[in-house]
């Protein structure tokens, strides 16, 4: 039962959750785009920055820790993608960096470029962090342009021994050529809105926002739905990399296949998608309804766990390489030793400690909606 | 195969290294400010907790402000070093990645949650949640954040002196074969427990520099009074588990990085009864024998004999540097014929392994071009050695008077102390920049102690690319590096006790 496969996939088990967890908690970012759309005077944008300014420090950790993750137990797509896809990691991670000060800089006195300023700032990572994820995500079904060559460790000295090169100059902007990189970006940038807008009407309690944010969750699931479902259809139907006796060829419609050869996934993409749908159609339905965030949340969860696992399990390669099928990422030739999968399954046993102290804090700060009142009372805020 | 064949373009290395040191330099800005003053305003919270009196209430909230302004920038530099090791160290990644990954992920999974949910609970938890619970909070918060310098200390410590792992030519990797002698190497411990004392200096410090100036200024007398005897007690207790860490520190040193050791010291040629330099042309003898290995007769090797090769007076002989790169040849070609044979003549293949096995502790001198590599840049490591040293003297001095004559109540009148202890700050800075040019120009040319040289841990780009990533992130953090430190000081100036 724990053979080394077993680890290998228990531990793609988990990072697909992870992801699934950071595309859930992208609603940070989705909010933030919509400061200035939904915030009309500086109270409204007050509010929406001081809510999301609650929990953006679990979005930016959950990302810190799905690239710790990856480094441990997938180290050759840690070394791979980062050091061969430079540019779209180095804005997705330029734009946190602005993010992370943005809320405690924005409204104290002497912050050089003034509130409005690091507001964009937010905005901007707002944009670009849930559009770059997802079309990097994107390229775990449609390749990218990178050979691995563990032979160059030989390379003596004055030679490169770098292992793993990238196939152009773009180092990563290149996945933006192929328009369903493009697609998925926007299904990801689309579904951060909805569950940003879904997220504030529960977490702002206030008559002026709440009509404006749910005629907003109309306007960005209508461009999800429309993106995510082109992206479904394109995924069901297109060559996928499959894996056959350690070599890497491409298989007429893999991922539809993958999908019904593990009903599991079918079951869970299913329910994801479904569950997305009833916090959209309940908050859109019922003006009173608050808690659309909590099914679309968890549907959101379910969905990116789904497709996360198509792209890896039933030998499929997860970084495929469009350029040379047999340099494409496996989990089989990607993961650490046995031995450090071992000894990382142990520590994952904290995981569910983790997420009970957050569920327990995160409760014991939201008990009530932030109110205008409350804000104006508040010591810290941004 | 292409790459092969390719030249490594020296300036790629520089680049990134360049690249690399720059964010870790803004980033040991914020970091130790965080560690040290998590410890201060917990000290506060309790004693608000404990007395009931509003005025510890107001103290620790003045602090967690700081705190949190200074958290932030401290949390972005953290995420660009971290993805940093995948995006300019791809290479390293892979090549020690089944050990060095792992600390990462956990520090993630075990501190950074714990340091991110209970900061929101200790800013916006006032009035939401209890008493006890809010304590608990900001000292979690804490916690989590010296939790995490042990995982990537533990990291950093294993770079600089690589345990419980062994070379496997069929992954092209070093893998992991004791969790245990990696997390809690004694290098570890000590570097772990050097650190974060620093930190706990830099908060005392800064405290007390607060504090200070406040006096001078003659207002909030209660507070400023209040910070300097939290600040000055956490910076004297902090300063003497400095200095004694520091010397376990020295004796890994001496055992584990000679060269480093050497070139802290400019030390050529070395010998027993070794002396310490003060600054060139002062020397105390016989010290740096004594502070090395805690013998006055004590063998410390210079960097001549550690590149020409030495016996110690014990009878153990060390390999010329010339030696040690031929051996590191050796390593490479039967790498080399391992990978050629290992599908095609088992047999072949076993004797190639046979012969990287028994080479491949010198493994990473095969990528070393000359001998002079070898050697960092000594003048930079010999004053760093000394402003480092220097500084946290003073440091400690300056702290204790300070702690004497607050508990004595003749603090006030002794400008000249106050003075002192507001240029404390600049200093104790000073001090940690230094330190960590010492422990990482110190090992140059390694990326990993004689495993790999980081001309073969870099990621393979443009020299153009990693520049203009250099200037983008050069720009950012000095414009936010500026924001912060005028957002403190107006938080500090506008500070007003009612």
């Amino acid at each position: 039962m724990f053979s080394y496969t077993f680890f290998q996939q228990y531990w793609w088990f988990l990072i697909s959750l992870l992801g699934g967890l950071l595309v859930f908690l992208l609603f940070v970012q989705g909010a933030n785009s919509l400061i200035f759309t939904l915030g009309r005077s500086e109270e409204e944008r007050a509010l929406i920055v001081n809510s999301t300014g609650r929990k953006w420090e679990f979005t930016f950790t959950t990302l810190v820790t799905f690239g710790g993750a990856f480094f441990a137990a997938f180290p050759l797509f840690y070394s791979t993608s980062f050091g061969g896809a430079y540019w779209v990691w180095m804005l997705i991670l330029a734009s946190f960096v602005f993010q992370a000060v943005a809320y405690e800089f924005q409204s104290k006195a002497g912050n050089v470029l003034g509130r409005t300023a690091y507001r964009r700032l937010l905005v901007a990572n707002g944009f670009l962090a849930p559009f770059l994820l997802g079309t990097a995500v994107a390229t775990f079904f449609t390749g990218s342009d990178f050979t691995v060559s563990k032979d160059a460790m030989g390379a003596g000295e004055a030679l490169v021994p770098v292992i793993s090169s990238w196939g152009n100059a773009w180092h990563g902007l290149d996945a933006l050529g192929n328009p369903w990189n493009i697609v998925l970006g926007m299904a990801v940038f689309f579904l951060s809105r909805v569950l940003g807008a879904l997220y504030l009407i529960n977490n702002i309690g206030d008559g002026e926002l709440r009509p404006r944010m749910r005629r907003q969750v109309l306007t960005d699931a209508v461009a999800f739905l429309i993106f995510f479902l082109a992206f479904m259809g394109r995924l069901f139907t297109m060559d996928g990399y499959g894996v056959e006796d350690g070599t890497v060829m491409l298989v007429p419609s893999k991922y539809l296949h993958n999908l019904l050869d593990m009903p599991a996934t079918l079951v869970l993409l299913a329910a994801g998608v479904v569950l997305v749908l009833i916090g959209i159609g309940r908050t859109l339905l019922r003006p009173a309804f608050v808690r659309g965030i909590w099914p679309a949340g968890t549907g959101t969860v379910l969905t990116v766990l789904a497709l996360l696992l198509l792209a890896g399990y039933n030998d499929t390669a997860f970084y495929p390489s469009s350029t040379d099928l047999q340099s494409s990422l496996t989990l089989a030739n990607s993961c650490s030793s046995e031995f450090t999968l071992r000894v990382m399954a142990w520590v994952s046993l904290f995981i569910p400690f983790v997420l009970a102290y957050i569920a327990y804090a995160w409760h014991a700060i939201d008990r009530k909606p932030l109110t205008r009142e409350e804000l104006a009372d508040e010591e810290h805020k941004y | 195969m292409v790459t092969f064949l390719n030249i490594l373009d020296p300036q790629l290395t520089d680049w990134s290294r360049a690249q690399f040191a720059m964010t870790a330099c803004y980033h040991w800005l914020f970091v130790p400010l965080t560690l040290g003053l998590a410890v201060v305003m917990g000290v506060m919270e309790t004693v608000y907790v404990r007395t009931r009196d509003d005025f510890w209430k107001r103290a620790a909230q003045f602090w967690q402000k700081l705190f949190g302004i200074n958290f932030a920038i401290g949390v972005a530099t953290g995420l660009i070093l971290e993805f940093e090791f995948g995006t300019n160290w791809s290479n390293y990644s892979w090549f020690v990645g089944d050990i060095f990954g792992a600390p990462l992920a956990i520090e993630g999974i075990v501190a950074f949650f714990m340091e991110s949910t209970f900061i929101a609970v200790m800013f916006f938890g006032w009035n939401k949640v209890g008493r006890g619970f809010h304590l608990a909070s900001t000292w979690l918060t804490g916690v989590g954040a010296t939790l995490s310098a042990w995982w990537i200390l533990v990291a950093n410590s294993w770079m600089q002196h690589p345990v419980g792992m062994a070379f496997n030519p069929e992954t092209v990797r070093n893998e992991m074969m004791d969790f245990f002698a990696v997390a809690f190497a004694p290098e570890a411990v000590t570097k772990f427990c050097h650190t974060v004392t620093s930190g706990w200096m830099t908060g005392g410090v800064f405290a007390v520099g607060v504090g200070c100036w406040f006096l001078l200024r003659g207002r909030n007398r209660r507070l400023a009074l209040a910070s300097i005897r939290v600040g000055a007690a956490t910076g004297v207790v902090a300063a003497l588990l400095v200095i004694a860490t520091g010397d376990r520190s020295g004796i890994d040193i001496a055992r584990t990085q000679p060269m480093k050791l050497a070139a802290a010291e400019g030390l050529r040629q070395g010998g027993r009864q070794a002396p310490f330099s003060i600054v060139p042309g002062i020397e105390i003898p016989g010290m740096l024998s004594l502070l090395a290995t805690h013998d006055i007769d004590g063998y410390v090797p210079g960097i001549d004999n550690l590149l020409d090769g030495y016996t110690a007076p014990d009878g153990t002989v060390r390999p010329s540097a010339d030696e040690r790169m031929e051996r590191g040849r050796k390593a490479l070609q039967a790498f080399r014929d391992f990978r050629a044979a290992r599908k095609k003549d088992p047999a072949a293949a076993a004797v190639a392994r046979q012969t990287l096995e028994e080479n491949v502790a010198d493994f990473g001198y095969g990528y070393i071009g000359s001998r002079d590599e070898l050697v960092p840049p000594v003048w930079l490591v010999y004053w760093s050695f000394r402003v480092m040293v220097g500084a946290g003297s003073v440091l400690l001095v300056v702290l204790a008077l300070l702690w004497w004559f607050e508990r004595r109540g003749r603090l006030e009148k002794m400008r000249w102390l106050l003075h002192a202890g507001m240029w404390s700050v600049p200093a104790v800075y000073l001090a940690g920049q230094a330190g960590w040019i010492v422990a990482e120009v110190g090992r140059q040319p390694w990326a990993i102690q004689d495993l790999l040289p980081v001309t073969a841990a870099v990621s393979h780009l443009s020299v153009a690319a990693v520049q203009t990533t250099f200037f983008i992130f050069l720009v950012i953090f000095t414009l936010l590096l500026a924001a912060e430190v005028r957002i403190m000081t107006r938080a500090i100036r506008t500070c007003r006790e009612e």
